[in-house]
């Protein structure tokens, strides 16, 4: 028995330490029901015992964009593009909320878990990919609500200016789907070990929202601080959301290189997510 | 039979204490060295992991070089006390967490139960659950469905099982939870004390289960568990760790009787504290030893098994009407038994009263020791909850047969006397029973 060579063919090895690019891809297909069962679960216990169940999706944007018409537009003003007020909030609202919903459940998903992740092994990126799918889903409803209104304006008369751009609408979802879930990954695993990063999610994501073009189009950001719209301009989640009201509405600023220079910038988030994700899940176990 | 699992030089460090200041550049340290492909700085090897001695170290290694083979089919049972490092042997072998050095090889897929209805969401049906828990353990949905049947069977909650999981009760909480890890398609299955929950006829399912999964079905099972007569019962062969280290590895028996005897200073040998003004009392008890007959220290006594109590003590003076008394609580505290020495006459000096049990069977458990010295009918040194004894879930030898269970059936297991007469009344009438033929 003990001369037996050591190269038997071995399932499983587990070891300290896994190279830096290592991925678990082929246990993640293994797993690909879960991921969708988890997805079922949250969307199933998101509207148990609640009477009005999924029309609750609705229920948020609405009240948004109502409040933003009221505050944003008519209160403080902000032109619009020309665009009718709410079908510009919503365009922007249902983009930031996917985003921001990612973020801050993924940059969670560790403490939430804690409990299952400490008892049995899955691979841990189903579980903030589960986020995502299930946010989806959410987003997908969303957009429903978002093209009803298109419809109601367009049966009103209002010009609305529908073109190619929108054909992008897949690219810009799974663009933004990354940087909700490259960022989260980054902050959940750092506060795995430092929950100071948890307190500046709890306040800066809201105020991220500002510097993106959710509630005022990029064009009167640059017309009015032509200094500091760069900032707001080189966010990466501006190009989505003005390419997507660009696609849909007409007004917006869009050009390729901009979306190009976004796609990489997302592609370097997820990554690092990714990454660092993939290190720390191994034994954040002994220090959540 | 071909080796399933290998592990080879296992260790596993913990940092003790909280991660305050000096973490973030240790850990800037840490991850330049790991950059560089070296080990970790700030792991000293060579430190025991032992709760009762303050380390130099804030690391702590619970798990230190530990080296062992698993063959196809066998079941195999760990044991250890509290902080042996059952848990993180267990937790590194589901992939819960990662060793510190070392390794571990497996052949086959790993499901781990170290906890029954791990990921069970109270909202969702009994249906509904057995498609995620399994799906969290690692089954694919069409062999779930495959097995869906024999799993609500198994579990015996045929009735419930498009109930929200909320609305079980915690017995079939566990029911469902453990059929469906039992029903896992997996070559290799890590069971924790899960069976400690769940009513006697469940666990005896349980343990039948497991035991057909290794026989039947030559998948491998590894079992970590207190209860001693589970593992004798499940298992072939056994490993038994002590302070992260593997003290004895062989056939079940040895390992056992080998792990009732590993004499741990802080459970079979206490020191009695002295009394404030010892120096100026007739006399003082200094220590307890628990030994089985032939004097040799035990931390744990099988149940069954004859036991003595070792009272070691001084005299500062003479004493003429010396009396050590003893006296058993069990662990809520009712008084199980006293007993006292005849009256003495002692000179001063250091003397031991030896207190044999060889009467009573006291049913598996904690029982705490008083024990008091008195002369001439007043109290000299009394000391409550000076000890304890553990009667281990372990059968002796010398059990009366008559014995069935030792869980659950009372404090003291020693056989009352039953005969059965005839009842001359009872007796059915001849005449009848002639013509009823």
């Amino acid at each position: 028995m003990d001369n037996q060579p050591d190269t038997e063919d071995w399932d499983i090895e587990i070891k300290p330490t896994s190279g830096l690019f290592e991925l678990p891809l082929k246990d993640i297909w293994h797993y690909r029901d879960l991921l969708l069962l988890f997805v079922r679960r949250d969307f199933v216990s998101f509207y148990k015992q609640t009477i009005l169940g999924p029309i609750w999706f609705f229920v948020q944007p609405v009240v948004t964009i109502l409040f933003y018409t009221v505050v944003f537009g008519n209160i403080a003003g902000i032109p619009t593009d020309g665009v009718p007020k709410p079908l510009f909030y919503l365009a922007g609202t249902i983009l930031w909320n996917y985003f921001s919903d990612c973020l801050v459940k993924t940059s969670t998903v560790f403490r939430d878990s804690a409990g299952l992740m400490s008892k049995v092994y899955f691979p841990r990126l189903i579980m903030p990919l589960s986020i995502v799918a299930s946010n989806l889903i959410r987003f997908g409803v969303q957009v429903i609500l978002f093209v009803v209104l298109m419809g109601i304006y367009a049966a009103k008369g209002v010009h609305l200016n529908f073109n190619a751009v929108a054909l992008l609408f897949p690219l810009l979802i799974l663009l933004i789907a990354a940087q909700g879930l490259g960022l989260g990954m980054i902050i959940s695993a750092v506060t795995t070990k430092y929950r100071d990063l948890a307190f500046v999610v709890g306040f800066g994501v809201p105020l991220l929202m500002y510097a993106t073009t959710v509630i005022y189009p990029l064009s009167v950001a640059e017309a009015r601080y032509p200094k500091y719209s760069w900032i707001i301009k080189y966010n990466p989640i501006t190009p989505v959301i003005e390419s997507f009201r660009y696609g849909f509405l007409g007004k917006g600023s869009f050009s390729f290189e901009l979306l190009g220079y976004c796609a990489i910038s997302t592609l370097i988030i997820l990554f690092t997510g990714i990454i660092i994700f993939n290190k720390v899940e191994k034994t954040f176990v002994d220090t959540v | 039979m071909a080796k399933v699992i290998k592990v080879e030089n296992l260790s596993k460090a913990y940092q003790l204490g909280n991660f305050g200041t000096g973490t973030v550049s240790r850990d800037l340290e840490r991850f330049w060295s790991r950059m560089r492909g070296k080990d970790d700085p700030f792991l000293k090897i060579g430190e025991v992991n032992d709760r009762t001695k303050k380390g130099e170290t804030d690391i702590v290694w619970s798990l230190k070089d530990i080296n062992f083979d698993i063959e196809q089919g066998d079941a195999v049972g760990i044991i250890g006390r509290n902080g042996a490092g059952k848990s993180t042997l267990l937790k590194i072998l589901s992939r819960v967490t990662s060793p510190t050095t070392g390794s571990v090889k497996v052949k086959g897929r790993i499901a781990s139960l170290l906890e029954v209805g791990t990921g069970f969401h109270p909202e969702l049906s009994g249906r509904e659950n057995i498609f995620l828990n399994g799906a969290i353990l690692g089954m694919r949905k069409a062999e779930i469905k495959r097995k869906f049947d024999e799993i609500v069977d198994f579990s015996g909650v045929e009735r419930y099982i498009d109930t929200p999981v909320k609305r079980y009760s915690s017995g079939m909480y566990v029911r469902l939870a453990f059929a469906v890890a039992a029903h896992l398609e997996s070559e290799i299955l890590i069971v924790d004390e899960v069976l400690a929950v769940g009513d006697a006829e469940f666990q005896k399912k349980c343990l039948g289960k497991m035991g057909d999964v290794s026989k039947g079905e030559g998948r491998t099972v590894l079992f970590v568990s207190h209860n001693m007569a589970a593992v004798k019962k499940l298992c072939t062969n056994s490993i038994l760790l002590e302070n992260g280290a593997i003290i004895c590895d062989g056939d079940t028996d040895t390992v056992i009787s080998k792990y009732l005897q590993t004499s741990d200073n802080t459970q079979s040998v206490f020191e009695v504290d002295r009394p404030v003004d010892y120096e100026n009392s007739v006399g003082y008890i200094t220590k307890l030893q628990i030994e089985d007959l032939q004097s040799n220290v035990l931390s744990e006594i099988p149940v069954g098994m004859p036991w003595q109590i070792r009272v070691l003590f001084v005299l500062n003076s003479d004493a003429l009407h010396l009396i050590i008394g003893l006296g058993i609580n069990n662990f809520m505290d009712v008084s199980l038994r006293t007993s006292w020495s005849e009256k003495m006459e002692l000179g001063a000096g250091s003397y031991e009263a030896v207190f044999v049990e060889d009467n009573l069977i006291m049913a598996p458990g904690s029982y705490n020791i008083i024990v008091g010295m008195s002369n001439y009918e007043r109290s000299v040194h009394y000391v409550e909850n000076a000890g304890v004894i553990n009667i281990s879930q372990v059968t002796h030898s010398s059990l009366p047969s008559s014995v069935i269970r030792v869980n659950h059936v009372g404090m003291l297991l020693n056989p009352m006397k039953v005969t059965i007469n005839t009842l001359v009344d009872n007796n059915p009438d001849p005449g009848i029973f002639e013509t009823g033929i």
